[in-house]
């Protein structure tokens, strides 16, 4: 069992993140925190690509005399695109907390939907 | 060169470029003129795609000139034709109608950036229709979110702030789960194009790994398309974004993502796979029926209009994965056409409900009372778009529930009758509480000397009420090319 954990250790590695940062987005209420735990749980993902495209003993795939083994260079490329959509998300979403901020004076969940159903009894917007 | 050759690159490239260059522009005008014509162009060309597919079947274009399954495949056949229209179509009537909704709603010098963003968004909905690719059609996923993200976060209302940060929590965690499944697939089969993956995955599907990437596939998806009960973050979104953003969105995006799911589950794991071997059937059946009842009875009890119908859309989503459940031709022709004529009447009462907003300055019930008087042609452009989602025969609505009903008696599954019928009645339930407010209370005081809307927002909203009456009558083009969609895609005609 062990032995089968540690040959495994990217797969346990990259389910131990994603399930930390999934964790963090539903039980935090703290707008920054839930991005916080967004960006680890689509960091998981990139380990989930990158780890089996490394072969033991591999090479950059170019043919070159006396290298019969290579590693797959393209979940590199695919993650780093992955990479550039994770940046442009967590910017996004603080550029749309810091207008939270601005609009409710607050970044706790709790307190915004509070002050949200405080003017508008009526539904009346 | 011949520019024929090259219509599927030109599809995505056109809003793509377009977006840049709006933004480099600055003026409004100008960013207004250039997007348009991008939209109208990619219009053209989707028109041009369809006609080509129907006359010679599928194409399929190399990008860049690598040959598939190396290479980044663009592949247009019947389904994707007729969704690139629909979405290229909707896009082409709402920026006309933008111009002048945008005018009263967004502050003068985020024009050009709000013209940016749906150029982003419209060549993202585009791309994901067109590529054949699953990587490429995640990126498109995403291209088309984060502007949607943005334009939605453009309402006026605080609330659409925080509409926009729960949409971007629940969307970046569908794309993730999307692409999870995406990469155990990939290592499973070595290959990101769809069709290849198709045909390496025939000897594996029973493997843990597929499974557990249909598992994702399916979450991820089904949060994109609002497949109650992962459809928390839509109503708030349609309701406190802009009106031709609510408009653009409710008849586009959930619809590709459709589109997206009937893709993975028919053209790569095969429906052998997931349905024949999996209690699909019985799950999406349960969750579909959910929805139609759900957020039905849900929207009977809300105050606004907007919210109102944003529940409407949820539950005609369960509409459209009934006819998935199915797993028959008859009802994927019922999700294909219901995707069209759902798409053009939401889209229409979405716009009209805009030309209520400039009008009347809200769209709350106790707003719009006795709008049958001040705005009568856009109450009873309201009244017909709800005709529609009831499902009154010479409206799109009733096609599709009529091929619903077909499909369930071709199973034998009578009760299931019933419950369309009945789930309509809820639909007549929550159109009621508008008819009731419009047309048998008195104007407010200070709102009864309000005008009908202006032509440009009357005019594309009509565009839209009139192609949900035509699709009603003439079913040639929906229904058509929907069962033509769905032979291809259980593979028993020709594609």
């Amino acid at each position: 069992m062990l032995a089968h954990i540690w040959s495994h250790f990217d797969y346990w590695a990259m389910i131990f993140l994603a399930m930390a940062g999934l964790f963090i987005v539903i039980a935090r209420g703290n707008l920054i925190k839930k991005l916080v735990g967004l960006g680890i749980f689509q960091t998981s993902v990139y380990l989930l690509y990158v780890a089996p495209g490394k072969i033991v003993g591999g090479t950059a795939p170019i043919v070159a005399e006396g290298f019969r083994v290579y590693s797959n260079p393209l979940p590199h490329v695919l993650i780093l695109t992955a990479i550039v959509v994770g940046v442009a998300t967590l910017a996004l979403g603080l550029a749309l907390v810091v207008r939270i901020r601005e609009a409710y004076d607050s970044i706790e969940e709790d307190e915004i939907l509070r002050r949200d159903q405080a003017p508008d009894g009526g539904g009346e917007a | 060169m011949n520019l024929a050759a090259h219509l599927p690159a030109l599809q995505v490239v056109l809003p793509l470029a377009a977006a840049p260059l709006a933004v480099l522009l600055r003026g409004r005008g100008a960013a207004f003129m250039l997007v348009t014509l991008a939209a109208w162009a990619a219009f053209a060309v989707s028109i041009l795609l369809w006609l080509q597919v129907n006359a010679s079947g599928p194409i399929s274009y190399a990008l860049g000139s690598w040959a598939p399954p190396w290479g980044i495949e663009y592949r247009v056949d019947s389904l994707s034709a007729l969704l690139l229209m629909l979405v290229c179509g909707i896009a082409a009537v709402v920026l006309p109608y933008a111009r002048a909704s945008i005018e009263r709603e967004l502050r003068q010098d985020v024009h050009y950036l709000f013209y940016a963003m749906f150029a982003l968004c419209l060549a993202g909905l585009a791309g994901i229709a067109i590529t054949g690719d699953a990587f490429n059609l995640f990126v498109f996923l995403e291209i088309s979110s984060l502007s949607s993200y943005v334009l939605i976060a453009l309402g006026r209302d605080r609330r659409a702030l925080v509409a926009a940060y729960q949409y971007l929590i629940m969307g970046t965690i569908g794309a993730t789960f999307i692409v999870v499944g995406v990469g155990l697939l990939y290592l499973k089969t070595g290959t990101l194009n769809l069709a290849d993956m198709g045909v390496r995955l025939q000897e594996m599907t029973s493997h843990r790994p597929v499974l557990a990437a249909l598992a994702f596939l399916t979450v991820g998806i089904s949060l994109k398309l609002a497949l109650f009960p992962l459809h928390q973050w839509l109503p708030n979104a349609y309701a406190y974004a802009p009106s031709a953003v609510s408009a653009f969105l409710a008849a586009t995006a959930t619809k590709v993502s459709v589109y997206a799911l009937l893709r993975f589950y028919f053209s790569v794991f095969g429906e052998t796979a997931v349905f024949k071997r999996l209690p699909m059937e019985d799950l999406m059946l349960i969750l579909a029926l959910a929805g139609m009842f759900v957020a039905s009875a849900v929207a009977i009890f809300q105050h606004d209009l907007k919210r109102l119908f944003a529940y409407s859309s949820v539950a005609q989503v369960g509409y459209i994965v009934l006819g998935i459940s199915f797993d028959s031709v008859t009802g994927l022709t019922a999700t294909i056409a219901h995707l069209v004529n759902h798409a053009v009447t939401k889209g229409g009462l979405f716009l009209l409900l805009g030309a209520v907003m400039a009008g009347m300055g809200g769209t709350t019930l106790a707003r719009v009372h006795g709008i049958g008087r001040v705005m009568p042609l856009t109450a009873f452009g309201i009244v017909l778009c709800g005709l529609g989602l009831i499902g009154v025969p010479g409206t799109a609505g009733f096609v599709s529930k009529w091929y619903l009903i077909l499909a369930a008696l071709e199973k034998g599954q009578w009760w299931l009758v019933f419950l369309i019928v009945a789930s309509s009645l809820l639909a007549v339930a929550y159109v009621w509480r508008f008819v009731e407010a419009a047309y048998f209370h008195a104007p407010r005081a200070d709102l009864a000397a309000v005008r009908e809307a202006p032509a440009g927002l009357a005019i594309p909203a009509w565009t839209l009420v009139g192609a949900t009456i035509w699709f009603g009558l003439d079913t040639s083009v929906t229904v058509g090319s929907a069962a033509r969609a769905a032979a291809m895609l259980l593979g028993t005609g020709a594609p």
